[in-house]
């Protein structure tokens, strides 16, 4: 492999790593306020969670490039910083990341919180916990195994990604030259020795990943 | 002020809750009903887990919430511990962690329950660094009742903690809230459908039925009140608290004396044990005269206070045995035979008793 396979791979880990920090930062609020709410929103909200599913990649990163680019109302905002337009960029990239792998992260939260049901959660009410306290010390346990697959799948599914980042953050070496890119690159210039190489390597890594979370998954149920 | 004042009126879904009762602020106070009588809603706006739209919760001169001034104090500011229903053991923490939850969030200077004291009552020691799910459901409800008295509660409100439990957990959680009652100053509302428990541990009972108090009264007068189903029943009965005074070695009896007379019951029993009987109604004879000696060793003197008679030719005959009121189930034609009437002198047979604590 050489030293562009090599950077695409570095980059490849270091957007999974930061997008899923970002996601469980995100991604557990929503999922908590989805389990807990009876508000009408929320239904729209988590329609509108889920869309990534359904959508098309390039659907996708038609609109995020539209909103990142400095016409857009993100990449004004970015612009007017001094960041400069966030299209191309590794921050854009994680943006469009975090949008593309969302419901990845929010589901399996949400449902480990459903799991859990209330009465935990009242149990540390009546001794004297907190809202805040019962959050961290009751649910937030209690949802680990739900955690930990957010963690895996939103870290595999933001590996695998490939429309988006074509979309929004097209093949800048160490930018956003992603693994998922290099390979169409290098099929496109018909130099199928580096893709096997890549490709093969993302099988396997796909393999052990999902493995592993059946794996966990196995091991925690007697918590649940 | 030592006393429970709860006033709540509240929708909660189709249902209606309309409530208002003061109980004693001590001892053990049941609130007794068929289930959907809204006896948990009760307990859960007590806690402060539900917040009735119109409510007056105070303790001992303590107010927990007054809707008329807009007070409500959330549950974990509230001095209450609570035993829910089922099994509520925190599954991510061992016995010891959920022993430790609601102590370690409790103010030093609050803590009047010994941690180690609280394992030692619940005989908790083996079990501490086992997780829940290695316990049995008696063994759970035990570290349950000591986390929620590790909060050092003014007030330990208890969800129908044996009806989740099969006779044998029953049998080993009963001695335990008996204790609790006897020699903790600790206040209890109890939540039961069960009328063997609640005659076994209350002192005080709130008859609760549709969302509405039906009555409430200390247990052993509202236990002879035949005007309420309790006593129509077939499980109608009566208690006596009496004191153990004098064994008789020989045949492995105890005397016990209260001031009604002496009752004679099986097993030795400490002298100067305070104990609560159980008499059913239906164990309960009536004679005009002293009767000739029988196998039957409880004969006492009594007073007829009234007769109520039931459908199908059984009656209920209310006796005055010193302050205590005992209950007799007989038949129509022995009532019309004996010529029974208010302030006659009969003397009762009890054929048996049960000792309840």
């Amino acid at each position: 492999m050489s030293d562009a396979d090599w950077l695409a791979v570095w980059l490849t880990l270091k957007l999974a790593a930061v997008t899923t920090v970002v996601l469980l930062v995100i991604g557990t609020p929503i999922a908590w306020w989805l389990a807990r709410t009876r508000s009408r929103l929320k239904q729209p909200i988590a329609a509108l969670v889920a869309m990534p599913l359904v959508l098309p990649p390039t659907v996708l990163g038609f609109y995020l490039l539209l909103f990142l680019g400095p016409n857009g109302p993100a990449g004004a905002l970015a612009t007017s910083f001094g960041f400069g337009t966030l299209a191309f960029t590794f921050t854009g990239l994680v943006i469009g990341s975090v949008v593309y792998s969302l419901p990845f992260v929010v589901q399996p939260v949400h449902n480990a919180f459903e799991a859990i049901g209330r009465r935990p959660l009242e149990v540390a009410e009546t001794l004297r916990a907190s809202s805040w306290d019962r959050f961290f010390t009751v649910a937030l346990p209690l949802a680990r195994p739900g955690l930990l697959t957010a963690t895996v799948l939103g870290f595999a599914h933001t590996v695998g990604e490939f429309g988006v980042v074509l979309m929004i953050g097209g093949a800048i070496p160490g930018q956003t030259k992603v693994l998922s890119v290099a390979v169409y690159e290098h099929v496109e210039a018909l130099e199928y020795l580096h893709a096997h190489a890549l490709s093969a390597g993302m099988i396997v890594f796909a393999f052990t990943v999902l493995l592993a979370l059946y794996a966990i998954n196995r091991r925690m149920e007697p918590l649940r | 002020m030592s006393e429970l004042a709860v006033r709540l009126r509240t929708q909660l879904g189709t249902f209606r809750l309309d409530v208002d009762f003061v109980a004693p602020g001590r001892g053990i106070t049941a609130l007794f009903g068929p289930s959907g009588a809204g006896k948990t809603s009760v307990l859960r706006c007590a806690a402060g887990l539900e917040r009735a739209s119109e409510g007056l919760l105070s303790l001992n001169g303590v107010c927990w919430q007054d809707e008329a001034r807009g007070l409500f104090v959330p549950a974990h500011r509230r001095a209450i511990g609570y035993v829910f229903q089922e099994t509520s053991l925190f599954a991510h923490l061992s016995v010891r962690g959920n022993l430790e939850y609601g102590w370690k969030r409790t103010a030093a200077g609050e803590r009047r329950i010994v941690f180690e004291q609280a394992v030692e009552w619940l005989r908790l020691g083996p079990l501490l660094d086992r997780g829940p799910e290695n316990l049995s459901g008696g063994e759970r409800q035990r570290v349950a009742i000591a986390r929620a008295l590790l909060t050092s509660p003014e007030l330990l409100l208890l969800d129908e903690p044996l009806s989740a439990l099969d006779e044998e957990a029953k049998a080993e959680i009963l001695p335990y809230l008996e204790r609790l009652h006897r020699e903790l100053l600790v206040p209890a509302v109890y939540v039961s459908h069960a009328l063997d428990d609640v005659i076994r541990l209350a002192d005080y009972i709130v008859l609760l039925d549709a969302g509405k108090v039906r009555e409430h009264g200390p247990l052993a007068a509202l236990l002879t009140r035949v005007d309420l189903p309790i006593a129509r029943g077939d499980a109608a009965g009566s208690i006596v608290e009496a004191t153990a005074v004098e064994h008789e070695a020989a045949f492995h009896l105890t005397q016990l004396e209260f001031d009604g007379g002496r009752l004679t019951v099986p097993g030795q029993l400490p002298i100067g044990a305070r104990v609560r009987v159980h008499i059913a109604a239906r164990d309960v004879s009536v004679a005009l005269a002293p009767p000739a000696p029988s196998s039957v060793l409880n004969t006492l003197p009594a007073r007829v206070i009234d007769v109520t008679a039931h459908a199908l030719g059984t009656a209920t005959v209310r006796l005055a045995v010193g302050s205590a009121t005992l209950l007799a189930r007989i038949t129509e034609k022995s009532v019309a035979a004996l010529e029974l009437a208010s302030g006659q002198t009969v003397y009762v047979q009890i054929k048996s008793l049960a000792l309840l604590r």
